[in-house]
């Protein structure tokens, strides 16, 4: 057994108030949550040849299986990332988001050489599901990237538009589009249907990031650290917050928002108060 | 030797009120500009009527649509309130 798969304990997990966070802007960013020495080995591994490809999808190469499982599979050259994914905060954000025994969907490394001028079309990886589950793409920067170096953009509050793919590549520009500007270590958590675009890299060094994407073992109900599920800034985070973008379908916004953390709280009760107004009855 | 090349510009406001706040905006050029995704954190106009006081040309504004029968509270996938406009160039 390898050191990375000594995992034991309960890992620290999100608060309500970090899952509001998430249920609001379909993200949550954590800054050098990987320490230098990880960050480098991570990289060296990613670009090693024996690293398994960036092929999307397929249950051929693990797919639909526990995560822990999959990347047992791996080459020794993997060790890295078999570290990362013991983390104990980053098994906390996984277990918290998609629940334990997370499921393994695929992996990426984006590479984004010196000098490319161009950019992604905005899109979403997945479309919104109507059931609410969500799967979580996890995406690691390994070295700092500055702005001028591009970093993956991200439209905060954006997954619960239904749209495919680069339906929306007429778009460019967005109040509140946030790049990725991050030291090396930094981990973005975000939702599938997220959208977002990579950016120009205007440096001389290749831009690299990992992505790994995970499906929810089970319904994602209260699994996180539930201690401050009554903290009114969770109503306030899920009921207040505005995008910029939206204008004036904010309010449809906040029904899916309160959808979402009905779903997450185990359908027991709108917690905002919201959804039972408008799903209330002719008397 | 100069031609004239067609720009569009697509902006997309608030609401439906023409003079409402840009939300999100893109630019296409036939002189040769390259816009593209996250190239500009500001709005290039507060609004399409300020577009149209700068010279652009309205083509055509979005239909006001209601959402289908059932999907009054789920309907959201793109932005609603596009306009676009035009305007000529040297090239």
């Amino acid at each position: 057994m390898g050191a990375s798969e000594a995992v034991v304990g309960t890992p620290p997990l999100l608060s309500s108030i970090e899952m509001a966070r998430f249920a609001t802007d379909g993200y949550l960013r954590f800054d050098e949550l990987v320490d230098p020495e990880l960050s480098a080995a991570m990289l060296e591994a990613m670009l090693d040849p024996a690293f398994p490809p960036t092929l999307g999808p397929d249950p051929a190469r693990g797919s639909g299986r526990p995560l822990a499982d999959v990347l047992r599979g791996w080459p020794a050259v993997c060790e890295p990332i078999r570290q990362f994914a013991a983390l104990p905060a980053v098994r906390g954000i996984v277990e918290s988001l998609v629940g334990r025994g997370p499921v393994y969907d695929h992996h990426a490394v984006h590479v984004t050489a010196k000098g490319v001028r161009a950019a992604d079309e905005w899109h979403a990886d997945l479309v919104a599901s109507r059931r609410k589950q969500f799967d979580i793409e996890i995406l690691v920067f390994p070295a700092d990237t500055p702005r001028e170096m591009g970093g993956t953009m991200i439209l905060p509050g954006s997954h619960f538009r239904h749209v495919s793919g680069a339906e929306i590549g007429r778009y460019q520009n967005f109040q509140g589009q946030l790049a990725t500007v991050c030291r090396a270590g930094t981990v973005v958590v975000m939702h599938h249907a997220l959208w977002h675009c990579a950016q120009p890299n205007g440096t001389d060094r290749t831009r690299y990031m990992f992505k790994l994407v995970l499906n929810p073992s089970g319904p994602q109900h209260l699994t996180w650290d539930t201690r401050d599920l009554d903290d009114p800034g969770v109503n306030e985070i899920l009921q207040t917050t505005n995008h910029r973008w939206y204008g004036e379908e904010l309010m449809l916004e906040l029904v899916h928002r309160a959808e979402l953390w009905k779903y997450l709280r185990g359908n027991d009760r709108d917690a905002t108060y919201l959804l039972r107004r408008l799903d209330e009855t002719d008397a | 030797m100069t031609s004239t090349r067609q720009e569009l510009l697509f902006l997309y406001s608030e609401n439906s009120d023409l003079a409402s706040p840009v939300r999100a905006w893109s630019r296409y050029s036939g002189a040769g500009t390259h816009h593209r995704s996250g190239d500009c954190d500001e709005a290039p106009y507060a609004s399409v009527v300020a577009a149209m006081q700068d010279g652009w040309r309205v083509l055509q504004v979005s239909q006001l649509l209601p959402p289908l029968p059932g999907a009054e509270l789920t309907a959201t996938s793109f932005l609603k309130f596009e306009a676009l406009l035009e305007r000529f160039e040297e090239s």
